[in-house]
C-alpha cells in the first residue's frame, strides 16, 4: 500500500514505495502477455479519466490499464463537457464527486490542478500530468524501463536533453531518479533550463557531447514549442546540431547505454529517425511498461491488497 | 461640537511629538495638543492605552467602481479602509472603463463625496485607455481633482512614451506613478524565477523584470526632472537602485506593501491563488532588503496595493487566477506585529510611512496632530487581538494573504474631518 491516497508529486513517494510500484508493474506485466488481459481486481470500482488537454496516448494507456483491472472506465475530455461552456474545475469536481467516483486521473494544462481536485473530491487523485510541473505515472514507468533494461536503478547517470523548464516529466523523473540513487543531469542550452536545477536535484551540462560517454540513458525530452513565449533557440536545425540524437552521437554512450523518449518524438530535431528506430532506442518499450506501472498504481491506491492477489 | 480625545499616546514625527496627551477637535480641527486639555461641552472619549496618529494615507488602492462593484466599490473599500484604521486612499484608475478623462475623475469625487467613508484621492491613467500609446487628458483630470498619473497594472512598455508622460506631468508638478514591469521579461510569470517557480512547475517572473523598468524610470526621471513614485516595490535591487538615485538628488519616492515586508516565496508552498500578487513575493533576502530600505528612509511609504476580486474569478487554478490580495484592513495590524511589537520600528517611524510619507510621496494635503490641521485621526489600540478570517472583513472582497493569521494591534477609532468613520472597531455607517 501507499502512504497517500493521491499520486501528485514524485516528492510525496518515497524510494520504498517506488520500488513496490515497480515490484507490482512487474507481476501486472506478465498478465499483459497473456491471451485474457484481465484481471478481476478492480470490479465495481469507477476510474475517471478526467483529461484538459488532448492526449492520446497517456489517456489510452491509462484506459487499458483500468480495463484490465476490470475497473469501470470512463472518458471525460474537456471538449466533449461542461468545460468549454465556462465551468470551473471545482465545479467539474463537484460534480463528478457526487457521482461517486472512486479514482480520478486528471491531466491539466494547469499546474496544481490535481490539488484543486483533491481539496474537492473525497476519491483518490492521479496526476496524469499538470502544466510544466510534474507527470508521475511517466517517471515511474521510465523507472522501470531502466530497470529493466539495465538491470538496476542505483547508481546510473541519466541524461535528461532538451526542454527540461518545459517538461512535466523532467519535473518527475529528476525527483524520482534522485530518490532511487541515480544520478540526473539535464543538459540542453540555458534558455531550456529551469530556474533553479538545484531545487530539483539535478546537475546541468551545456555541452551534450561532453557528457555522452559518461551516460547510462540518454532520455531525450520533446521540444514544446507551442509553450515558449520566445524561440528558444534560432532554427531546429541548430538545435539539432546541438542537441538532437543521432548515430554519431549514439556511438560516443557507451555499449550499454540505452535511448529513451517519453513521446511524441519530433523526428528530425530531438532525435533522427535511425536512432528513434535503433536496438539502442527502448522507446515502445517505454510505452509497454506503462500500461503495467499504471496498473500497479491503480492497484496500489484503490487498495486493492483487499480484494485480491495482484496477478 | 468638541471631543476631547483624553490620555493616549501621541505620536507624529512632523510635529515631533510623542508623549501622552489630550487633543481637542473643534468643528473637524484640532484646536488643542496638550496636558489636561478640557472642553466645557462636548464629548469625551477616554484614550489611555491607546495610540493617536495623524490619519493614515493608503496611496495604492483599486476600489473597482466604476465596472467592478462586485468586487468592492467607493463605499465599501472606503468602508474597508477605515476598518484598517486609514483616513485617506488614493485609487488607481484601472477600472472598467480605465479613469482616463476629466468626467472619470470628475465621477470618482462625486461619488466619493455621496458615498465613502474616508477621503478619495483619485489617480488618472497616464495613457488612454492605459494603452501606452497616447497620452491620457492629464490637464482635464487635474482640473477635475485628480492627485497623480498611473497606468497602474501594466506599466508603459515604450521609453518613449514614458519620457513623453513624465515631461507632460511634470507641467502639472504632480507624480508619475510607475508599475516596474518589463512585461516581455516578466514572460507571463506567476510567482517569482527561482526556487518557487521550479518546485511548484509555475511560470516565473525574475526580480529582474522589475528592476530593469525601475532603473528606466530612475533615469528618466533624471532626464525630465518629473517627480517619480515607484509603486509596489518587491526586490533588493529595487531598493539599491533607489537609494542610489535618492543619493544623487533624483525626485524620487518608493512604496512597499506589507505582503511584500511580510510574505516571501516560501509561503507559497500551495497552489493558494490568495497569494498570487504583481509583482509576485520573492525571497526571504528581498524581504529583508526591503525592512532594511524602510529603516533607512529608502522607502517612503507602505501602500497595501488593496485589490479585491470575487471568489468565482480567483478560487481557479493558480495560473489563471487574477493577480492581488486585499490589504487596507490588515496592513496596521500587521506593522503593529511584525515591526512595532518586535522593536523593529516605533511609531514616529509609522506615522512618516503611513502617513506622511504616503502624503507628500503624492502630494496630498499635510496631516499633523497640531493646532489648525483638520481632524483626521487614527487610533490605535496596540494590544487588540485581530484574528483574520474571512467574516472579520469589511471589503466587499475576500481574498487575502493574509486570512488564518493571528495579528496584535488594529484601529480602534478613526477621526476624518472630525467625523467618527470608526468608533470602538465597528465602522460607521456601514
Amino acid at each position: 500500500m501507499l502512504s497517500s491516497k493521491h499520486l501528485m508529486t514524485m516528492g510525496d513517494v518515497s524510494a520504498e514505495e517506488i520500488a513496490l510500484i515497480l515490484d507490482t508493474a512487474e507481476s501486472f506485466s506478465e498478465v499483459n502477455q497473456r491471451r485474457i488481459k484481465k484481471l478481476p481486481t478492480l470490479r465495481g470500482r469507477t476510474v475517471v479519466n478526467l483529461f484538459f488537454e488532448p492526449s492520446t496516448r497517456t489517456r489510452t494507456s491509462f484506459e487499458i490499464a483500468a480495463k484490465r483491472l476490470s475497473a469501470d472506465g470512463v472518458n471525460f475530455s474537456a471538449s466533449a463537457s461542461a468545460t468549454v461552456k465556462g465551468e470551473t474545475l471545482r465545479d467539474t469536481a463537484k460534480t463528478l464527486a457526487a457521482m461517486s467516483c472512486d479514482l480520478v486521473i486528471v491531466r491539466h494544462k494547469y499546474a496544481g490542478a490535481p490539488q484543486m481536485l483533491a481539496e474537492a473530491m473525497d476519491c483518490s487523485i492521479v496526476n496524469g500530468g499538470d502544466g510544466v510541473h510534474e507527470h508521475p505515472t511517466q517517471a515511474l514507468l521510465d523507472l522501470y524501463t531502466m530497470r529493466q533494461a539495465l538491470g538496476k536503478l542505483e547508481g546510473l547517470r541519466v541524461g535528461i536533453v532538451g526542454d527540461v523548464c518545459h517538461s512535466r516529466v523532467a519535473g518527475s523523473l529528476v525527483p524520482a531518479l534522485r530518490k532511487v540513487g541515480a544520478t540526473p543531469i539535464i543538459i540542453g542550452p540555458p534558455t531550456l533550463m529551469p530556474a533553479r536545477p538545484d531545487v530539483l536535484g539535478a546537475e546541468v551540462a551545456y555541452d551534450l557531447d561532453e557528457v555522452l560517454p559518461t551516460l547510462d540513458v540518454a532520455y531525450l525530452l520533446r521540444v514544446q514549442f507551442e509553450r515558449a513565449a520566445q524561440m528558444p533557440f534560432p532554427s531546429n536545425r541548430e538545435y539539432a546540431t546541438l542537441y538532437g540524437m543521432n548515430v554519431a552521437r549514439m556511438v560516443k554512450l557507451p555499449s550499454h547505454a540505452i535511448v529513451m523518449h517519453p513521446g511524441p518524438m519530433n523526428r528530425g530535431v530531438e532525435i533522427s529517425a535511425d536512432v528513434a528506430d535503433s536496438p539502442r532506442s527502448v522507446i515502445l518499450g517505454q510505452v509497454e511498461s506503462g500500461v503495467a506501472v499504471r496498473m500497479a498504481v491503480m492497484y496500489l491506491l484503490l487498495g486493492g491488497a483487499d480484494s485480491g492477489a495482484a496477478a | 461640537m468638541a471631543l476631547l480625545l483624553k490620555g493616549g499616546r501621541v505620536v507624529d514625527a512632523a510635529a515631533g511629538i510623542d508623549a501622552v496627551l489630550d487633543v481637542v477637535v473643534r468643528d473637524g480641527v484640532i484646536v488643542g495638543v496638550g496636558e489636561d486639555l478640557t472642553i466645557e461641552k462636548g464629548q469625551t472619549i477616554e484614550c489611555a492605552e491607546k495610540v493617536l496618529l495623524p490619519g493614515l494615507a493608503d496611496i495604492h488602492v483599486h476600489l473597482r467602481e466604476p465596472g467592478q462593484e462586485y468586487k468592492e466599490t467607493i463605499a465599501t473599500g472606503t468602508r474597508a479602509a477605515a476598518h484598517g484604521g486609514f483616513t485617506a486612499v488614493a485609487c488607481m484608475p484601472n477600472t472598467k472603463p480605465i479613469a482616463d478623462s476629466g468626467s472619470h475623475v470628475r465621477f470618482i469625487v462625486d461619488r466619493a463625496a455621496a458615498t465613502a467613508a474616508v477621503r478619495v484621492y483619485p489617480i488618472g491613467a497616464i495613457t488612454a485607455g492605459q494603452a501606452g500609446e497616447q497620452l491620457a487628458e492629464i490637464g482635464d483630470m487635474v482640473a477635475e481633482g485628480a492627485v497623480a498619473f498611473s497606468d497602474d497594472g501594466r506599466g508603459i512598455a515604450s521609453a518613449g512614451m514614458a519620457r513623453v508622460a513624465m515631461d507632460y506631468i511634470k507641467r502639472f508638478g504632480m507624480a508619475y506613478v510607475a508599475h516596474c514591469e518589463d512585461v516581455p521579461l516578466a514572460a507571463g510569470g506567476v510567482v517569482n524565477e527561482g526556487v518557487v517557480s521550479t518546485r511548484m512547475g509555475l511560470p516565473g517572473q525574475p526580480a529582474a523584470a522589475e528592476e530593469v523598468m525601475v532603473a528606466r524610470e530612475i533615469a528618466l526621471a533624471e532626464l525630465t526632472g518629473c517627480r517619480l513614485h515607484l509603486a509596489h516595490l518587491s526586490t533588493a535591487g529595487s531598493v539599491v537602485l533607489v537609494r542610489d538615485a535618492k543619493a544623487r538628488g533624483v525626485s524620487v519616492t518608493c512604496e512597499v506593501t506589507p505582503h511584500h515586508l511580510f510574505l516571501d516565496e516560501d509561503a507559497i508552498t500551495t497552489y493558494d491563488p490568495n497569494l498570487k500578487m504583481n509583482p509576485p513575493l520573492r525571497t526571504a533576502a528581498d524581504r529583508e532588503a526591503l525592512v532594511a530600505g524602510l529603516l533607512d528612509g529608502t522607502i517612503d511609504a507602505i501602500a497595501t496595493d488593496h485589490a479585491p476580486h470575487a471568489p468565482h474569478e480567483k478560487e481557479l487554478e493558480f495560473e489563471l487566477a487574477p493577480f492581488g490580495t486585499t490589504g487596507l484592513e490588515t496592513a496596521l495590524s500587521l506593522v503593529n506585529t511584525h515591526l512595532i511589537a518586535t522593536g523593529t520600528l516605533g511609531w514616529a517611524e509609522v506615522s512618516n510611512l503611513m502617513c506622511h510619507g504616503p502624503r507628500a510621496a503624492l502630494g496630498l494635503p499635510e496631516m499633523r496632530l497640531e493646532a489648525g490641521y483638520p481632524a483626521d485621526i487614527t487610533i490605535v489600540d496596540p494590544e487588540a487581538r485581530v484574528e483574520v478570517t474571512p467574516e472579520w472583513f469589511v471589503s466587499r472582497s475576500r481574498n487575502s494573504a493574509f486570512t488564518g493569521q493571528s495579528l496584535l494591534g488594529k484601529a480602534s477609532d478613526v477621526l476624518v474631518g472630525g467625523q467618527w468613520a470608526l468608533r470602538n472597531g465597528k465602522v460607521v455607517g456601514q
